[in-house]
Formats: C-alpha cells, structure tokens, sequence
C-alpha cells in the first residue's frame, strides 16, 4: 500500500535542521525499498497558486492555504499498512520540530 | 433434554456469549468489518433454523465461524460478476484456507486484534469510543447515542468514518510489536477508563450517573485482563474502576446531590467490590512496570479499607501521592495531594499548595479547585475568603448536582 507523508513545518524551524540529518534519512528510507520518492520543496515565497475557471487560468502569488506551517516536503512510501507508515514517518528529521500527515494513495479506477 | 421451545433461548444465550469471539475471527478472515458483521448474522440466522433441527453442534464457535465463511464466500461468488475479476481469486484463496487447527487460541488473539484495532490512535478519541462499544461491547447505536446523550446518527456517522478509516487507510488487524505494546495498550486503556468516566458525570446536565457504561468498561477490563494478564496497569485500571464504582450508592443521595468522599455512609460501598478492587491492586503493585492506574487504585483501596474518614491512613495517600507526582505529572495530581496533605497536616498547609498552583495559573477553570480552597478557608474560620472561593467555583460548573452542593455550602456559610 503506498502512502504519502506531507512534510509541514514553520520554515525557520526547519531550517534549523541539519542538511545531513535530512540526506542520511532519506538514504537509508531508500536503501530500506521503503521509498518510491522524496523531495524537499523551495520555500513558500516561490509558491505560485493556479486555479482554473469556465476555461480561464487565475494566477495567485503564495500557497493555496495561508498556514503557520507551510508544505516543506514529501516522501512517497510504500508500507504494509498503516502502523509501518506511520513508524517510517515518525523517523523524518522534520517530525521533530513540525509534522508529518500521512495519506493513503487513492487509486483510481479506469472504466 | 431441551425442548424445541427451549432452542430460541439457547441460540440466544450462545450469541451473547460467542459474538465477540465469532466476529473478530470473522474480520480477520474478510478483512472488512462491515461483510464480518453481515457473515455473523447470517450464521446465526442459520443456527435459528437449523439447530433446533438437527441439535446444537460440539463446538457452536467455531460452528458459527465456518458457516459465516461459507455465507462470505457465497456472496463474493454473487459479486464476483459485478466486480473486477482480478481482485476476487487472492480474496477466495484466504476465505477457503483451512480452518485454524487451534480456533481458541487464535479466537483470543483475534480479539486482542480487535480490540488494538478500534483503540487506534489514528482514529479519533469519540470514534475510538463509538467502535469499541459497538464492535467490542455489542451495543447498538442507538445505546451508544443514548448513554453519550447524542444523537444515533451521530454515532452511526462516526462508526462508518471509522470504519471507513480502517478500511482505506488500511488500519492492521494486528497486535502491535513489543515495542510499540505499551504506547499502543496505553491508548485502549485510555478508551475504558473515558467510558467509565462518561459514567460517572457528564460535563453539563441532570444525570451524574449511568449504570450502563461502567459495566460496559468494568467488563471490557475484565477481558482485557484476561487476554494479557502480565500488564500491570489492566489490573491497576480495572482495580481503580471497581473500586470508584464500589462507591457509587453512596456517592449520590436520595435528592441526586452529591455526598463527598469523607461524609459518605460507608456501609453503602459495595463490599465485593471492594475486595475484588484490594485484590487486584496488590497483585498490580507486584508487577514491575506499573504505572498511574495502578497508583490512582492503590489511593482508591487506602480510602476504600478505612472504616471511617477520619481512620484513613493520610501519611500513605501522601506518599502514594508522591510517587504518582514523579511519574505522572500533572496540577490534578497536585491538587489531589494538596487534600490529602491538608486532610494529614491541616488546612492550612493544603491551602499553601494550593495557592502556589492558582499563582502558577494551573486549573484556574477547574470548579473543584476553588471548591477545595473554599473548604480549606471554611476549615480554618476565614468565612469571606470561604464565600468568594464557593461562589468563583459556582462560575466554574454546570453539573448540577455539583452547583447544588457548592449552593447549599454557600448559603450555609452566608446565613452564619
């Protein structure tokens, strides 16, 4: 089963960590084969919002929701059910100083 | 020999005692609550016809179990049409699997499984409650909403998000690891003591007791004890639960307001409760690893086993105190131990304590707070200060048999 762990966090808080602690996990989550993908994300001041209505592209500066604790990252995982998820997630440096929400992937079926 | 009148009766009595096992073994073969509960109707709609019949079967659970299978199957096979092919075989193939060789072990298992599964703590705490009593406790929504005073849809609309949870975020059906055990156990030890609290008071309204929950939770610490009798703190909370509720005729008088602790008629404790409760708080305290439950008991049996208020043994609540301060802390624990410290060295010095919490801002909302303070200002003939604490506790309650205890306090102390 895959699930998504969303990253939050306050920027400078995670920005505190160590660029290391950060590489070291994600190297070991990968070695484990529990990682289908990771990223870190550029701060939320490079965030552009689009919106698309009746056909017409809406441009917004800044994230889509205004929160103290701002979207900073993800890993996609694969997991045996949730309890392996959320032990996997709890290890993430950043779930020390912010949180981590995991998601369960949806699968969409095609007819 | 039973007469057929007698078979109705009987299936009856096999349901309430063999539900609980015959579902949670159904749910880890289906995999989904939802088609577990149908399968288990549907085996005893079928034990209804067919046992009066053909007689009782040697083993009914496992009976029960078999015959729900089978019923799961049958409609996986009616689906299967309905359905994508691919997904059916892998299901088929577990339903079919041999039946367990050892069915009651694996039926105590599959009830530990049940039991981690609705107390998760990725679900939320009144989901948590609202499936336990349903899955566990075989109450009906319409119980549930009754004895929470909410209303059954509600319930029944937290019991299919929950359920919903479990499916799709896919919750295990597991007994969690050994090192995750504790956190884990700590969480549905949690869930029995808030039904059992949801007993004993409710935040607002008229009714300071309901029967129902409290055994609901007395028996879910019962099975729980009895499916991992090596964890301290099962015996810690079910002794501290038996002997809250030993207390409970004399906790309320005819009127319904409310008798504290030191003037209840103590002839009114139920004394079997009390026993049981003595019991298992030593055999609690002998087990390495107890914690806050057991603590909480072994106060409860100090006060339990003293023939009067005034006999009790203050000198070992303190100390009980103490401890349950280093490993637990928390201002309730701290005002707890302010009375008892004022009860073994006189108002004043509970007083002191206290004060020292109101000036570190702790439980400033907390009416018992104020209506301790209130008491020990009483105790000591300081009247005016008495007033203002009852009546700040007054703005603090909507209990009403609370608010009327502090009134009655209050106009005693206005009319001297």
């Amino acid at each position: 089963m895959k699930y998504l762990c969303l990253v939050y966090g306050v920027e400078s808080l995670l920005d505190a960590i160590p660029d290391n602690d950060c590489l070291d996990y994600d190297e070991r989550i990968r070695k484990s084969g529990h990682c289908l993908a990771s990223e870190a994300l550029q701060p939320v001041h490079t965030a552009t919002t689009i919106r698309v209505r009746e056909g017409k592209i809406s441009i917004t500066d800044g994230p889509f929701a205004e929160t103290k604790e701002q979207l900073a990252g993800f890993y996609l995982i694969e997991a045996r059910h949730l309890d392996e998820a959320i032990q996997l997630a709890a290890q993430i440096p950043p779930a020390q100083v912010g949180s981590i929400e995991v998601r369960p992937i949806h699968q969409f079926e095609k007819r | 020999m039973k007469s057929v009148q007698d078979y109705p009766k009987t299936v009856e009595q096999i349901y309430r005692n063999e539900f609980r096992r015959v579902l949670a073994t159904l749910i880890r073969f289906l995999g989904d609550i939802d088609q577990a509960e149908e399968a288990l109707h549907d085996a005893f709609k079928i034990a209804l016809e067919q046992w009066p019949q053909q007689g009782i079967p040697d083993n009914p659970r496992a009976w029960l179990v078999s015959v729900g299978r089978f019923k799961a199957i049958d409609k996986f096979r009616r689906n299967a049409r309905f359905d994508s092919i691919d997904e059916i075989p892998a299901h088929l193939a577990t339903l079919i699997s041999p039946a367990d060789d050892n069915l009651d072990e694996s039926l105590e298992d599959d009830q530990l499984r049940l039991i981690f599964t609705c107390c998760h703590p990725s679900l939320s705490p009144e989901a948590q409650i609202a499936l336990t009593l349903r899955e566990i406790c075989g109450l009906s929504t319409e119980e549930i909403a009754h004895a929470f005073l909410i209303a059954p849809k509600t319930v029944a609309q937290r019991i299919v998000r929950a359920k919903a949870k479990i499916r799709d975020a896919r919750i295990p059906y597991e007994v969690p690891e050994l090192e995750h055990l504790s956190d884990r156990l700590d969480s549905v030890l949690k869930v029995i003591y808030l039904v059992f609290n949801e007993s004993y008071s409710t935040s607002s309204g008229i009714e300071l007791m309901r029967h129902d929950l409290s055994a609901e939770a007395i028996r879910l610490g019962r099975l729980l004890l009895e499916l991992m009798p090596s964890e301290p703190e099962i015996p810690g909370l079910l002794a501290l639960m038996l002997l809250q509720d030993s207390r409970r005729a004399a906790r309320i008088n005819a009127q319904g307001d409310l008798i504290l602790l030191d003037e209840q008629d103590r002839s009114l404790w139920n004394r079997d409760q009390v026993n049981e409760g003595v019991i298992l708080v030593k055999h609690a305290l002998g087990l390495s690893g107890f914690g806050a439950y057991t603590l909480q008991a072994a106060i409860a049996a100090v006060h339990a086993e003293a023939p009067s208020a005034g006999e009790t043994d203050w000198r070992e609540i303190v100390g009980l105190y103490n401890v349950l301060k280093q490993i637990y802390p928390s201002p309730i624990v701290e005002l707890n131990r302010a009375v008892a410290v004022a009860m073994r060295d006189g108002p004043a010095m509970g007083l002191e304590l206290i004060e020292a919490l109101i000036s570190q801002g702790q439980l400033v909302d907390y009416h018992f707070m104020y209506a301790a303070k209130a008491d020990f200002h009483r105790k000591l003939g300081q009247r005016n200060e008495a007033i203002e604490a009852y009546q700040h506790a007054l703005q603090l309650t909507q209990q009403e048999p609370e608010r009327r205890f502090l009134q009655k306090r209050l106009t005693e102390l206005q009319n001297q």
